[in-house]
């Protein structure tokens, strides 16, 4: 305690002299603390926008060799069971699993839903009752979908923003009549998301990753939709996870389970005239692993600047050299003093302890003000060139470690030089 | 007996070939002798007083401190002797310019491992002794050098030690102060206290109760016992009243907590 104390001391009586010692540290530090929260700052940035901000909603499809199931295109599927409401219980008991909801969905609909002669180029889902608020989203107009809508099979159908833009343009979209398979529905609400996230894009790549092109969304009650499409259509599963962390977990959980129970493979004899075709072999439910794809998409990023970490380093190094030195100087200025100390009863493991403390502390504070430094300097460049930057907590703690560890290893050489000193050579020199 | 130099002989190396300083010192110090040694620079004095405060072990010799034998022991243990048995003064004070004349008095108790609040006591209650109670918080560079060298006794004398050595310790004041310090040593040395002080001034080894003379590393016999009368009446110049804070030699010199002078 006394040594620190002093060491404070110390470094505030030299305040010039300890700054310029304290510079390499600094800008080591500085410059480690600005690449780690850049590449954080990206990574985050990657995450969030895969995953969408706090949604936390993963989609579970049923897949043929590794592509989606698109009832568009082919026939209902042999072998693969339609999902009871019994099972829902079960799922939302699976770990990492809040909620879940069952859902149809169909693409490419040119040539099905019109409204008056302008075609839907989106998607159209069959919802149950909880889909709205699995899937993040809230009424912005009109009502929603009732229980008398799903017991009587009512041809009404809510539309996303997107939608009302690519089809309503100027009016007013509740009451209109839209055109589902030659049958009409009634607009009865419009929808807008909860969380309104918008991913950052930075170049082309990232529009084409992230952007919806899409049309919009057109949703009626899943009960309804055998009017226009068929009976028993593979649903998919919105999976609300717990958190944005248990989302691989969460998907995988429900694919698995759903994979387990629905598909019932070659011996399946649930529809018995199709059953013997080889179209069964391949299906399974899977979910998006959007947590996987950035966690690839961020390993891109940390390896170029691992190698910056490295190179950073180096000035660490010159700088406990730097601090080495101005210690060996101090050493020796302070020869007197040191042989005083002996000479009240000081032992040697005391001088050596109260040289190494005053390096550590040297350095600690070096890399104390080079992590703020280095904040700095992340904000800065985030405002300058829009690269996103988040502080790491741990970076920071191992910064100010480290830079301390390199006192304690700079500061040994002259530390064991005064506490060698002879008392009487020490005070002789004056 | 507080301390027995038997035959004691130092030598320095230089270059290869030794170069003698002391040459055979026999000398017997009683609990509460006041000793001077006197004798021309480079006759070996500084490197006798060394000696004597376990600073530097002798080449050959023994050397008994209190009864132990001084030469064998390590490092650490001479650390120990120095902070516990011996108190130091010297010609230019050697204070820590960065502390307080509090922290400075307190710092070899801090070696000895006592606790800061009986530190800050003890320090306090030491400069109180040597009359700068009013100078707690002042640093070295505030202080005149008369009061510099009343903090260094007051530091020397904090831990109690069997032994005040002195080196020359007025040779860095003028007259007035340098007196007003060989008051206090009057008074230490009248209350029990054992001290040996180095000096070539004649009118400064005139204080002490036995001068010994060292001439070229060997020592000679102490001349007789000075009456303790013989002190030098006041002079002026030393306008602090000296007798209020003589008393609290006592309390400066008050019981060890050790066993030391069970002995003696």
């Amino acid at each position: 305690m006394e040594n620190i104390r002093l060491a404070f001391q110390g470094i505030w009586g030299h305040k010039l002299r300890s700054i310029l010692t304290m510079l390499g540290i600094i800008i080591g530090i500085a410059a480690i603390i600005t690449i780690v929260s850049t590449i954080k700052g990206t990574n985050e940035q990657i995450k969030q926008n895969l995953i969408g901000s706090g949604n936390n909603v993963v989609t579970v499809q049923l897949y043929q060799s590794d592509y989606v199931y698109d009832m568009q295109y082919s026939s209902l599927p042999t072998g693969v069971r339609p999902i009871a409401e019994t099972q829902r219980a079960e799922l939302e008991d699976l770990p990492g699993v809040d909620k879940v909801s069952f859902y149809l969905a169909r693409t490419n609909l040119m040539d099905t839903v019109f409204f008056r002669d302008t075609a839907f180029s989106g998607k159209v889902y069959g919802i149950d009752r909880a889909y709205f608020q699995v899937a993040g989203y809230r009424l912005a107009q009109g009502r929603g979908f009732l229980d008398s809508d799903y017991e009587n099979s009512r041809k009404v159908v809510i539309v996303d923003r997107k939608a009302v833009q690519s089809l309503f343009v100027d009016e007013d979209p509740v009451g209109q009549t839209l055109e589902i398979g030659d049958e009409a529905f009634t607009v009865v609400g419009v929808v807008e998301e909860t969380s309104q996230f918008t991913p950052t894009i930075d170049n082309l790549n990232d529009y084409y990753l992230y952007t919806d092109t899409s049309g919009g969304a057109v949703f009626l009650p899943d009960a309804t939709w055998p009017v226009v499409f068929q009976f028993d259509e593979p649903q998919s599963v919105a999976v609300r996870a717990e958190s944005t962390d248990d989302m691989t977990r969460a998907g995988k959980a429900v694919a698995d389970a759903l994979t387990a129970s629905q598909i019932t493979g070659q011996t399946g004899g649930v529809t018995a005239a199709e059953g013997e075709e080889e179209g069964v072999a391949g299906f399974s439910y899977r979910s998006e692993d959007l947590l996987e794809q950035a966690q690839q998409l961020q390993d891109m990023s940390s390896a170029t600047n691992n190698q910056l970490i490295w190179i950073a380093s180096i000035s660490l190094v010159v700088g406990g050299i730097g601090v080495m030195n101005i210690m060996l100087v101090s050493v020796t200025e302070r020869t007197s003093e040191i042989g005083l100390k002996k000479a009240l009863g000081a032992k040697r493991r005391r001088i050596l302890w109260q040289f190494l403390t005053e390096a550590a502390a040297l350095t600690c504070l070096g890399g104390i003000l080079g992590v703020l430094a280095g904040i700095g300097m992340a904000e800065l460049i985030s405002q300058l060139n829009a690269i996103p930057v988040a502080v790491s907590v741990p970076a920071i703690v191992i910064a100010v470690v480290f830079s301390t560890l390199i006192g304690v290893v700079f500061g040994l050489l002259p530390a064991v030089k005064a506490a060698n000193l002879n008392p009487i050579d020490a005070l002789r020199r004056d | 007996m507080i301390l027995e130099l038997r035959d004691v002989c130092k030598d320095y190396m230089r270059g290869k070939s030794p170069v003698p300083v002391l040459k055979d010192v026999n000398l017997q110090v009683e609990e509460g002798d006041y000793i001077a040694i006197m004798g021309p620079s480079g006759s070996g004095k500084t490197t006798l007083m060394n000696v004597i405060g376990c600073l530097d072990l002798p080449t050959s010799g023994t050397y008994l401190l209190k009864g132990q034998d001084v030469v064998n022991l390590t490092d650490n243990q001479l650390a120990e002797i120095r902070n516990k048995r011996i108190g130091f003064v010297f010609q230019n004070f050697y204070l820590l310019p960065k502390m307080t004349a509090l922290d400075n008095v307190a710092l070899p108790l801090l070696y000895a491992g006592v606790s800061l609040k009986e530190r800050r006591s003890r320090a306090k209650a030491a400069l109180e002794a040597v009359g700068l109670a009013d100078r707690l918080q002042f640093y070295p560079n505030q202080l005149s050098g008369g009061q510099c060298q009343r903090v260094a006794i007051a530091r020397a004398m904090v831990g109690k030690p069997d032994l005040l050595l002195a080196d020359e310790p007025t040779g860095a004041l003028d007259t007035a102060a340098g007196h007003q310090i060989m008051e206090i040593f009057r008074g230490l040395a009248d209350r029990g206290m054992t001290i040996l002080m180095i000096t070539h001034e004649p009118s400064i080894a005139a204080c002490a109760n036995r001068t010994y003379h060292i001439l070229d590393g060997r020592l000679g016999d102490g001349d007789k016992p000075r009456e303790p009368e013989a002190k030098t009446p006041e002079t002026g110049g030393a306008e602090e009243n000296l007798a209020d804070f003589l008393a609290g030699l006592d309390q400066l010199l008050g019981p060890k907590e050790d066993d030391a002078h069970e002995e003696g």
